[in-house]
C-alpha cells in the first residue's frame, strides 16, 4: 500500500519487496514531502528577501528589529512537533522492521566472514555466497563475485539469525528496507515478510577490509511448492556430492560451501590470497623468513590455524576454521588441491 | 599605509620569530598555512578516490589502495581539518579582539597547541609511507584490532596527539571568554561568533578525553591483547562504537558550530541589521552542545543494540534538529528588511545556508529508526555529512576567509574571484553530492571499491562534479596570492561591520588595541 503512488517519489528505490518496506516508503514520501515544503519556505524566504531588500544606495538604512516572540515561538514549536511525528512514526515503523522476540516460519542460520555469508537453513542445506565466478563476465575490470542464490517461501515470516565469525559485517537488501549488523560474539536477527516474487540483492554494509563491496548474496523468494521443490533438490545434490570422489567433494567445498575461493584462485591468478595452483608439494616461503614444501600437515595448519605460517607478500587476513570444517573436509580439499597442477 | 605603520606583521622579522610567537594573530596564520597544506593533501585523496570511482570495477587502483586513500582521504579531513579549522585559524585570529583582548589567556599554551597538531600529524602522516591504515576513519574494532596492521597505531596515537590540540585550544578559550573582556563587554554583548567558539570549546573539553581513552583503549588492544573489544577474548566490539561516537557525534557539532558562529557575522554585517533573535542564537548553541552529548547511539541504530535503545536516541536527536532549526530561521529573518549586499563572502553565507537546510533535513530522515534502517552506511549517509560538513564548514571557512582577509593582511580579496570561486564549489558540491543521496536511495553502500553497473551513471555525475570543487578551491587559492601580492589597501573597515575588530587598524597592531574599549551596547547595532 502506497499513498500518493502517483508521486513517483520512491522510483529511485528497488520495488518494495516486503511486507514492512511498503510502510518504509510511506514515511520516506511523508518525509520527502514535508521537507521539500520546509525547504521551500526557508530557501524560499532566503531568495525572496535577497532581491527585496538588496542595497541599491551606498546609506541605505536597514529596520531595526531585534526579536520577535511570536514568530520564534511558532518557528521552534511547528518544528518540534513535527519531528515528534516523524519520530513516533519512525519507531511505529522499526518495531515491525525488527519483530523482536517473534519467531519466524522459516529460520535461517547466517554468518557472516570475510567476504562471504554462509546460509544454514534448519534441515541441513548450506549455501555459501558469492561463488568463485564474476558476476560481470564482459566487465573485465570487475571485481564482483556472483552472489549464489538462497530461496525463500512467499507470503511467511522469514527469520534469518546473524552472527559474525571474525569482524562486523552488515546484512543489507535494499527492496526489504531492512538492515542488520552481524556482530562476532552475537545474534542479531533480520526478519522479513516477502510479498514480491523475483531475487533480491544482499549487500554487506558495514566496512570490513579488502573485499568489502563484493560481499553479496541472492535472495530468491518463490512460492511454497517452489520453496519445498528447492529444498528437495538441494538436500539431493547434497546426497549426489557424497557419493562422488573425495577430490569433487573438496571441490565442492572449496567454491561451494566453505567459500575458500573468495579468495584463492586456482588458476595462479592473485586474489586476496595466494592461488592454489602448483601448492602440493611446492615451497613456500613465508614472511618470516621461513619456509616449507607444502603438504598434508601443512595445509591443515593453513586451514585451522591461518596465522601460524603466513606466505610472504600476503596479509595475514584469513580467519581460522576452526569449528566450522570437519576432518574428512579437510583431508578431501587435500585431495582437490593435490590435483591443481 | 599600512607599511610604515607598526603592526604584528613587522613587529618581529624572521622564521624563527614566527615559530616562537606568542601573538594569537600570528598563531592564527601558522595554523593556516598548516591546515591548508592537510586540507590540499586531503583534497587530492578526495579527487584519487573519486577518480577510482568513476567506472565500476578498477579504474585507477587495487582494491587495497582504494581503501587506503578513502581512509586518509577522511582522517585527514575530520581530524586536520574540519575539527580544528575554523576554530584553529579564525578563533584565533578573531576572538581575543573580538572581546576587546590583547591575547588569549594562555599565550604560550596557545603555541603548544600548534605544535601538538603539527606532531600529531606527523606521526599520523607517517603511516602513509610506513604502515598504510585501511579501516576508514572511525577505526571500527574488531578490523581495526584484529585484522589490519600495525599502521592503526601510529595512526591513531596522531589522533590521540590531534586531539590534545584541540582540547588545549578548547581550555583557552573559554578561560579567555571568561576572563579578558572588555569593560562593559557582558556576555550578552559578545559577538555570536564568540558564543559559538565558546560553545566549541566546551564540547571540545569535554568530548575529546573520551576519544583520547577510546583509542588508548585500542592500542592496548592491539598491542597487549588485553580483552576490550575482541569477542574472542570476551570483549565487546561494539563497545568501541559507544566510545567512538561518544566524541565523534558532539564532534560533528565542533565542526559545524564555529561555521554557524561565522554565518551570524557574515549575514549581519551584508544586510548591515541587527542580528534578530541574538539570545536565540546564542543559547541554541548551548543548548545544542549540551544535547549532543546525549545522541551518539542514533550512529547505532542497526547495529544490534536494543530496540528500545535506538528510539530513545531517536527521541534525543529529534530535540537536536530544534535549535538547529531556529538558527536558520533568525538568519533568514535578520536579511528581512535589511540592506543586503551580495559580496562573495555573503555569496557564501547564503551557499552554506542553501547546503546546510539541506543537510540538515536529511538528518531528520536519519535520526527516524525507521527510515534510517534503509539509509544507515549508504551513500545516501555520504551526502547527508557532506552537506552539512563540507556544504556547511568548508562555505563558511571560504566566506570566513574572504571576509577576514583585509583585517589580517591590510589588503583586499578580489571579490570577482571570489564570486568565480564560489561558483565552481557550490554549483560543483551539488553536483558530486546530490547524485548519492540517489545512489543512496537505490541502496549503494558506501565504502564500496566497486559497484553494481546500475550505479555506474550517477558515480559519474559525482565525480565530474568534484573536478568542479577541486576547480573552485585552486581559483580560492589564486585570489589569496593575488591578494597578498596585489591586493588594494584595505583600510580599518571595508565592509561596514560593527564587532571590534573592525574599529582597529588593518592589519592590527601588536597588541591590537592602543587603548582598551569600553562597551555601551550589544555587537550588533545598525540603527
Ligand atoms: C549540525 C550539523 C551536522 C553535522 C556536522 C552532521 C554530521 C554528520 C556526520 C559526519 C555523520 C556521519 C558519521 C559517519 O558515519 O561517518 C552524520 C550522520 C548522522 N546524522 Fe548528522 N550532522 C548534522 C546534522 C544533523 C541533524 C540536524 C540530524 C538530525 C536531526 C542529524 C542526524 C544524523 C544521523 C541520525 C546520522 C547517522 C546516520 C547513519 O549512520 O545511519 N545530523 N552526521
Ligand atoms: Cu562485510
Amino acid at each position: 500500500m502506497n499513498w500518493f503512488s502517483f508521486i513517483p517519489a520512491t522510483s529511485f528505490m528497488p520495488v518494495p519487496a516486503t511486507k514492512e518496506s511498503g510502510d518504509v516508503d510511506n514515511l520516506y514520501i511523508f518525509l520527502l514531502v514535508s521537507g521539500l515544503i520546509s525547504f521551500i519556505i526557508l530557501i524560499g524566504g532566503m531568495v525572496i528577501f535577497i532581491f527585496k531588500y538588496r542595497r541599491k544606495t551606498e546609506d541605505q538604512k536597514s529596520a531595526y528589529i531585534t526579536h520577535n516572540t511570536l514568530a520564534e515561538f511558532l518557528w521552534s514549536f511547528i518544528p518540534f512537533v513535527i519531528m515528534m511525528v516523524i519520530f513516533a512514526w519512525g519507531w511505529d515503523v522499526f518495531h515491525d522492521l525488527r519483530k523482536v522476540g517473534e519467531k519466524g516460519d522459516v529460520e535461517v542460520h547466517v554468518t557472516a566472514r570475510q567476504w562471504a555469508w554462509t546460509f544454514k537453513y534448519a534441515n541441513g542445506i548450506e549455501i555459501n555466497s558469492p561463488t568463485g565466478d564474476k558476476l560481470e563476465p564482459n566487465l573485465p575490470d570487475s571485481t564482483l563475485l556472483k552472489p549464489e542464490t538462497v530461496v525463500v517461501p512467499l507470503g511467511k515470516t522469514i527469520r534469518f539469525v546473524l552472527t559474525s565469525d571474525d569482524v562486523l559485517h552488515s546484512f543489507y537488501v535494499p527492496a526489504f528496507r531492512n538492515k542488520m549488523d552481524a556482530v562476532p560474539g552475537r545474534r542479531t536477527t533480520f526478519t522479513f515478510t516477502p510479498i514480491e516474487k523475483g531475487d533480491f540483492t544482499v549487500f554487506c554494509t558495514e566496512y570490513c577490509g579488502t573485499k568489502h563491496s563484493n560481499m553479496m548474496a541472492t535472495i530468491r523468494v518463490v512460492d511454497s511448492e517452489q520453496f519445498a521443490a528447492w529444498q528437495a533438490a538441494e538436500i539431493g545434490k547434497k546426497a549426489g556430492a557424497a557419493d562422488a570422489g573425495p577430490a569433487q567433494r573438496g571441490e565442492a567445498l572449496f567454491k561451494g560451501s566453505l567459500g575458500c575461493s573468495g579468495c584463492h584462485s586456482i588458476d595462479g591468478s592473485r586474489i586476496v590470497g595466494p592461488s592454489f595452483k602448483g601448492l602440493y608439494g611446492n615451497k613456500r616461503d613465508f614472511a618470516d623468513g621461513s619456509s616449507v614444501v607444502a603438504d598434508d600437515a601443512y595445509i591443515k595448519q593453513s586451514i585451522l590455524v591461518p596465522t601460524a605460517k603466513v606466505v610472504a607478500g600476503f596479509p595475514p587476513a584469513m580467519s581460522s576454521f576452526q569449528g566450522r570444517i570437519k576432518e574428512e573436509e579437510i583431508k578431501d580439499i587435500i585431495e582437490f588441491i593435490k590435483t591443481l597442477k | 599605509m599600512a607599511h610604515d605603520q607598526h603592526n604584528y606583521l613587522n613587529h618581529q622579522k624572521g622564521i624563527w620569530s614566527w615559530l616562537t610567537t606568542l601573538d594569537h594573530k600570528r598563531i592564527g596564520i601558522m595554523y593556516f598555512v598548516a591546515i591548508m597544506s592537510f586540507f590540499f593533501l586531503g583534497g587530492v585523496f578526495a579527487l584519487l578516490v573519486r577518480a577510482e570511482l568513476f567506472t565500476p570495477g578498477k579504474t585507477l587502483f587495487s582494491a587495497d589502495v582504494y581503501n587506503r586513500m578513502m581512509t586518509y582521504h577522511g582522517a585527514i579531513m575530520v581530524f586536520m581539518v574540519i575539527v580544528p579549522g575554523i576554530p584553529a585559524i579564525f578563533g584565533n585570529f578573531v576572538l581575543p579582539i573580538m572581546i576587546g583582548a590583547k591575547d588569549v589567556a594562555f599565550p604560550r599554551l596557545n603555541l603548544m597547541s600548534w605544535y601538538m597538531l603539527m606532531i600529531g600529524a606527523a606521526i599520523t602522516g607517517s603511516t602513509l609511507f610506513m604502515q598504510n591504515v585501511d579501516t576508514g576513519w572511525t577505526f571500527y574494532t574488531p578490523y581495526s584490532s584484529i585484522k589490519t596492521g600495525l599502521g592503526v597505531i601510529p595512526m591513531v596515537l596522531g589522533v590521540f596527539i590531534i586531539g590534545f590540540s584541540s582540547i588545549l585550544t578548547g581550555l583557552n578559550f573559554i578561560v579567555t571568554t571568561h576572563k579578558l573582556r572588555a569593560p562593559g563587554m557582558t556576555m550578552n554583548r559578545i559577538p555570536l561568533m564568540v558564543w559559538a567558539l565558546y560553545s566549541t570549546a566546551i564540547l571540545q573539553v569535554l568530548a575529546t578525553p573520551v576519544l583520547a581513552i577510546t583509542l588508548l583503549l585500542l592500542i592496548a588492544e592491539k598491542t597487549l591483547g588485553v580483552g576490550i573489544f575482541d569477542p574472542q577474548l570476551g570483549g565487546d566490539p561494539v563497545l568501541f562504537q559507544h566510545f567512538f561516537w561518544f566524541y565523534s557525534h558532539p564532534a560533528v557539532y565542533i565542526m559545524i558550530l564555529p561555521a554557524m558562529g561565522v554565518i551570524s557575522e557574515l549575514v549581519a554585517t551584508f544586510s548591515r541589521k541587527t542580528i534578530f533573535g541574538y539570545t536565540a542564537i546564542a543559547y541554541s548553541s548551548l543548548a545544542i552542545a549540551g544535547v549532543s552529548f546525549l545522541v551518539w547511539g542514533h550512529h547505532m541504530f542497526v547495529s544490534g543494540q536494543s530496540e528500545f535503545a535506538g528510539i530513545l536516541f531517536s527521541f534525543i536527536t529529534m530535540l537536536v534538529g530544534v535549535p538547529t532549526a531556529i538558527k536558520l530561521f533568525n538568519w533568514i529573518a535578520t536579511m528581512y528588511k535589511g540592506s543586503i549586499r551580495m559580496d562573495s563572502p555573503m555569496l557564501f553565507a547564503l551557499g552554506f545556508m542553501f547546503l546546510f537546510t539541506i543537510g540538515g533535513l536529511t538528518g531528520v530522515y536519519l535520526a527516524s529508526t525507521g527510515m534510517d534502517v534503509h539509509f544507515h552506511d549508504t551513500y545516501f549517509v555520504v551526502a547527508h555529512f557532506h552537506y552539512v560538513m563540507v556544504g556547511g564548514t568548508l562555505m563558511a571557512l571560504m566566506g570566513a576567509l574572504i571576509y577576514w582577509f583585509p583585517k589580517v593582511t591590510g589588503k583586499l580579496y578580489n571579490d570577482t574571484i571570489g564570486r568565480i570561486s564560489w561558483v565552481f564549489i557550490f554549483s560543483g558540491f551539488n553536483v558530486t553530492f546530490f547524485p548519492q543521496f540517489i545512489l543512496g536511495n537505490m541502496g549503494m553502500p558506501r565504502r564500496y571499491y566497486d559497484y553494481l553497473p546500475t550505479f555506474t551513471e550517477l558515480n559519474q555525475m559525482s565525480t565530474f562534479g568534484s573536478w568542479l570543487i577541486g576547480t573552485g578551491f585552486l581559483v580560492g587559492l589564486f585570489g589569496v596570492i593575488l591578494a597578498l601580492l596585489k591586493g588594494k589597501e584595505a583600510g580599518m573597515n571595508p565592509f561596514g561591520g560593527k564587532t571590534l575588530e573592525w574599529t582597529i587598524p588593518s592589519p592590527p597592531p601588536h597588541e591590537n588595541f592602543e587603548k582598551t574599549p569600553v562597551l555601551t551596547g550589544g555587537p550588533y547595532e545598525y540603527r
